[in-house]
């Protein structure tokens, strides 16, 4: 659609811009200006220059919780998106069966992150819970809260119950979207399910796949709520991600300006991949 | 698609033998499209199994006692008592958790869409100094990790003296969900024709007039998805709402962490409250079954 250029539609957004200031801008002022001074109580604040990024980005424990949560993103990535597609491929396209797909594959998204950490602290409970009694009468001393490894497992089947659905959800949106047409000449050619895939239906999912996998990631990166409360953040530190950490050292122990500096190098990783994310937006817009 | 072609070939006036052959090709084809084995149904089926087995072994607990939980292991409640759903519905710091919660989601819903709805019209219809920089930011805002705003969020509302009150809950939460709603806006609007404007504007209403009295029922649905997904996005997020509150403005999800008692963990209370907190979403998500995908994507597929 060809735009109109006016520089009057500015105060259609000012409040927008004004609201989002109060709520984005000025806290995020004072996170920078905590990230460059020091201080020793009182409210009296000394200039202390790139100190703190300094020591956050020569500090192993920022690299471990960092290292942590690229490991975790990455495993998400690679069941989520998998699993995604094909449980979007064998999805009914017409029939009673799309609303009820629909309706209950999107019920994990809409569940509070606290509330979904609750169902699977109990469900990962040997004494208690479904899957751990089961495991343990199948012989496996399955123990979240000391083993390091079992901790991992639930947290990241945990976001995989959680979060598949969006990929899949997405991928059916890409799905629907390809007219007959393409199918029938594809029959006609006498393709391959495995050419149909390949060449019809992965190039019409490309842009929304991108999307879903940059969300995944972006959401994955950030993730608070759930392992919080499922291991809160243990056994030690081995589920310790990035948001987990920065909540440990800025309420926790209220080291201002540590806290400030990781929190602006978090930000700029964010605003990198938000800048990917919005081109390939704007690059789909443009073509549609 | 293919019902178009069908009818095509037959105002093409071709013998009705292969007429019929073609029809029977085309039919055995839609039947077979998509689902070529016989066993389609069973991802799907597999999957959401996997998914509704933790919310049934939610709901079951919420029906048992706290007893029966510790003490047997039962696929099923044997004695099913909805004890724990009476203790919610009548002790005033569980029940005022809810309050809190829908308050201030509601409050930030209604501020989120009606500050986006000019927005987002701007955006879909005007270029203007800096939309693309802006329309950028804003992004970056839904992308923003709760973690880095929490801490000076206690401080920046502190200072206005709004610590412990809805307003400040639903003001916090406009840093993600304003950005969301004018994407999502933004996305229904573009999909309207802009001659309509143009009609609007010769038969000569103002502007004001025209954005309630057309443009509106116009996107209507996109209004419901954005406020929808508004709803959502402040009733799961726990982090900033449990950093401003402490007791009167308590979100549920933040009562939920206190339920060790004396007698140690109340699972059943738990598992009551919990099951509880997903009814909102559950009761309004066949209304907007077919907008999730486009709602979580920020309004672009």
């Amino acid at each position: 659609m060809d735009k109109t250029w006016n520089n009057k539609a500015w105060f259609m957004v000012l409040p927008v811009l004004l609201l989002v200031a109060f709520s984005a801008v000025i806290p995020l002022m004072t996170v920078v200006n905590y990230s460059v001074q020091d201080t020793f109580g009182n409210n009296q604040f000394f200039w202390a220059g790139t100190e703190w990024y300094e020591e956050i980005l020569h500090s192993d424990r920022f690299h471990a919780a960092l290292g942590r949560n690229l490991v975790f993103s990455f495993i998400i990535l690679a069941i989520e998106v998998p699993l995604g597609i094909v449980i979007a491929l064998n999805m009914p396209r017409r029939g009673w069966g799309v609303p009820v797909c629909l309706v209950l594959m999107a019920l994990p998204l809409l569940i509070p992150w606290n509330v979904v950490g609750t169902i699977w602290q109990v469900f990962g409970r040997n004494d208690i819970g479904l899957l751990g009694h089961t495991l343990e009468s199948l012989g496996i001393k399955y123990n979240y809260v000391q083993n390091p490894l079992h901790a991992w497992f639930t947290v990241i089947i945990m976001d995989v119950w959680h979060w598949t659905s969006l990929v899949v959800l997405l991928c059916y949106a890409g799905l629907v979207s390809i007219p007959d047409a393409f199918y029938q000449a594809a029959k006609i050619d006498g393709a391959s399910r495995w050419a149909v895939f390949r060449y019809i239906q992965l190039p019409k999912m490309n842009r929304v796949l991108l999307i879903a996998v940059l969300l995944r990631f972006m959401d994955s990166f950030m993730i608070y709520t759930e392992p919080f409360v499922v291991t809160g953040g243990g056994p030690g530190n081995s589920t310790t991600f990035l948001s987990i950490d920065l909540v440990k050292i800025a309420i926790g122990q209220f080291d201002l300006g540590p806290a400030a500096a990781m929190s602006i190098i978090y930000f700029l990783i964010i605003l990198l991949l938000s800048w990917i994310f919005y081109t390939v937006m704007t690059n789909y817009d443009a073509e549609r | 698609m293919s019902v178009q072609n069908e009818t095509l070939a037959r105002t093409s006036g071709r013998p009705a033998a292969e007429q019929r052959q073609i029809d029977k090709a085309l039919a055995r084809r839609m039947r077979r499209r998509g689902d070529e084995s016989k066993f389609w149904w069973l991802v799907p089926t597999l999957y959401i199994i996997f998914l509704l087995l933790p919310i049934y072994w939610l709901v079951n607990m919420s029906f048992k006692t706290n007893q029966e939980i510790l003490t047997t292991f039962t696929l099923w409640p044997q004695n099913p008592t909805l004890h724990n759903y009476a203790v919610i519905f009548t002790d005033p710091s569980w029940y005022r958790g809810y309050i809190n919660s829908i308050i201030y989601v509601v409050m930030n819903m209604v501020i989120s869409v009606l500050v986006a709805l000019p927005a987002a019209y701007a955006f879909s219809r005007y270029r203007f100094l800096g939309d693309k920089h802006l329309f950028f930011w804003l992004l970056t805002n839904r992308m923003a990790p709760p973690a880095v705003f929490a801490l000076p969020f206690f401080q920046l509302y502190s200072a206005f003296g709004l610590i412990d009150t809805h307003i400040a809950v639903a003001l916090a939460h406009c840093l993600f969900n304003v950005p969301l709603a004018v994407w999502i806006l933004e996305g229904f609007m573009s999909g309207v024709p802009k001659e309509i404007d143009e009609t609007a504007y010769i038969d000569g209403y103002s502007f004001p007039r025209f954005f309630v009295k057309i443009f509106v029922p116009l996107i209507a649905s996109g209004i419901g998805v954005a406020a929808f997904f508004c709803f959502m996005f402040s009733w799961v997020e726990l982090l900033i709402a449990r950093t401003l509150t402490t007791t009167d403005a308590k979100p549920i999800a933040a009562t939920m962490t206190r339920t060790v008692s004396a007698s140690g963990m109340d699972w059943g209370l738990l598992a009551a409250a919990g099951v509880l907190t997903l009814i909102p979403g559950a009761i309004v998500i066949y209304f907007v079954r077919n907008y999730i995908a486009k709602g979580f994507a920020l309004g672009r597929v």
